[in-house]
């Protein structure tokens, strides 16, 4: 084991500081030592997305990213995409709704890419959400459902805003 | 899939990072976006001994007016602010057209422009458009600093003109001349994928009409960004008539380029698309630069 170096970082509004190796995946980082386990890790070399959390309100990889280098900075998981923690997001609703899911696994990477994607552009074509979902591979639903709850989802979203 | 050991050292200024690379030479490296460096430590293809982030230097980032026209682009300014800056759009069109090519939203909003372009992945995008702007690269360190053209700068395979003790600090890219045009293709398996080929294309016309400065820059076809020389020498002086531009993208695919075959395209294939894009990219960088059809 090498020298450990300390890191302090708010996770989901959360501040917790570790001493850690600088080997240690962001990825590795929010499972093992924080137990969020709802960051799931399918490749582990930046390809298929699952990993994907908010860094600062930008969503990136964390299997590719170390956690010593986030010090300072706020990460978001899918555990802290809602506000409220009784209540679903609506990207999350929006899933269910729309089967936008089976057997989950690549779930948490695509919310966590929609999230600020929305906020940016609140009623994206369906080219433009295929685009930003490029980057995503889910193995199980063929990805129709998946756009559908993105459209759905931002429609609740403009809702909400709107009133 | 774990990266090996490593001692991190997170500099606050230029200075610092470059006397830590020094120091570390060899054994060390750079981390800049880490978008291609930590997946090859993942794989423990790379186990540098020490990290040194430039993430925390802040004079890296930057993305400014060069007051001529051009813009000066700090080593650690990231893919989506390029992608992002109307600054870039207005100064540097086919730089900011090739953005969304690169990769997902989210290596992009991680990426930088110094790492990518100093990483040298021959299916990269920015090598090979930094070619054809003729842009130019701030190479530095502890013992100095020099400018190095980009067409200057690629060497070979994932190899570079950067020293082991240098960081690439900028990237100037001078200011279009007037009646010029660009453009960008390429062909990928999947949006964001690396492309099977992809193409540059700068065009300068001269007051007659014809064209007086061409380059045509692919990538994905070689050990690097790769010039189609005689495809744009072919075009010098001449008035860029359709049928000029179509034996220009045939040089290109026969004369200039010998494609190699990989499991995601033949070298039939890759030749095929040379001269398809080399022709659009042409045809729509002269209409671009106002040239009569
Ligand atoms: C799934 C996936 C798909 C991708 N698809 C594409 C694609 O389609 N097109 C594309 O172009 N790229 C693609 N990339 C790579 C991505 O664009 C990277 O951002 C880029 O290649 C490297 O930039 P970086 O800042 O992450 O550099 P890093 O990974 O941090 O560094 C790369 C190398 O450059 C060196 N380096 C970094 N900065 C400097 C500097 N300032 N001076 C000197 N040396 C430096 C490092 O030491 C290292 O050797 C992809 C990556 C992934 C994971
Ligand atoms: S686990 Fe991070 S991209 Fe696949
Ligand atoms: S739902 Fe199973 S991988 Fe996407």
């Amino acid at each position: 084991m090498s020298e450990l170096y300390p890191v302090a970082v708010t996770v989901n509004g959360i501040q917790v500081a570790r001493e850690i190796e600088p080997r240690m995946l962001l990825s590795d980082f929010l499972r093992h030592e924080l137990n969020l386990t709802g960051t799931h890790v399918g490749c582990e070399h930046g390809s298929c997305g699952a990993c994907t959390v908010l860094l600062d309100g930008e969503a990136v990889r964390s299997c590719i990213l170390f956690a010593v280098q986030v010090d300072g900075q706020s990460v978001t998981t899918v555990e802290g995409l809602s506000a409220d923690p009784n209540r679903l997001h609506p990207l999350q609703v929006a899933f269910q709704e729309k089967h936008g899911l089976q057997c989950g696994y690549c779930t948490p990477g695509f919310l966590l890419t929609l999230a600020p994607f929305l906020a940016e552009n609140p009623a994206p074509s369906e080219a433009e959400v295929r685009e930003v979902l490029s980057g995503n591979i889910c193995r199980c639903t063929g990805y129709q459902n998946i756009v559908d709850a993105a459209l759905l989802a931002a429609e609740m979203l403009r809702s909400e805003k709107g009133g | 899939m774990k990266p090996a050991p490593f001692a991190y050292f997170a500099p606050r200024t230029l200075p610092e990072a470059l006397s830590l690379i020094a120091e570390h030479g060899d054994a060390g490296k750079l981390i800049a976006g880490g978008q291609s460096l930590a997946p090859t430590m993942n794989f423990r293809l790379a186990q540098p001994a020490a990290l040194v982030d430039l993430n925390r230097v802040p004079e890296l980032a930057f993305l400014e007016n060069d007051g001529r026209g051009g813009l000066r682009i700090g080593a650690m300014t990231r893919h989506r602010t390029l992608e992002r800056s109307v600054l870039a759009a207005q100064r540097a069109p086919l730089l900011h057209a090739a953005m969304p090519y690169i990769a997902h939203v989210q290596i992009r909003n991680r990426g930088t422009i110094g790492g990518s372009l100093a990483h040298a992945d021959p299916a990269a995008e920015l090598p090979a458009v930094m070619v054809a702007l003729g842009a130019r690269f701030k190479l530095v360190s502890v013992r100095g600093e020099r400018w190095v053209a980009a067409a200057d700068f690629y060497q070979g395979l994932f190899t570079t003109a950067l020293e082991p003790d240098e960081i690439l600090t900028e990237v100037a890219v001078p200011a279009a001349a007037p009646r010029s045009g660009w453009a960008f293709h390429e062909i990928a398996r999947r949006h964001g994928d690396y492309a099977i080929v992809g193409v540059a294309a700068t065009v300068q016309l001269d007051a007659a009409g014809a064209l007086d400065d061409v380059k045509l820059v692919y990538l994905s076809v070689g050990e690097g960004p790769t010039e189609a020389q005689q495809a744009a020498a072919s075009l010098h002086g001449q008035a860029p008539t359709p049928a000029r531009i179509a034996e220009a993208a045939r040089l290109a695919a026969h004369a200039d380029i010998e494609p190699l075959a990989d499991i995601h395209a033949t070298a039939g294939y890759r030749r095929h698309l040379i001269e398809v894009l080399g022709q659009r990219a042409l045809s729509e960088a002269c209409a671009r630069a106002g040239a009569a059809a």
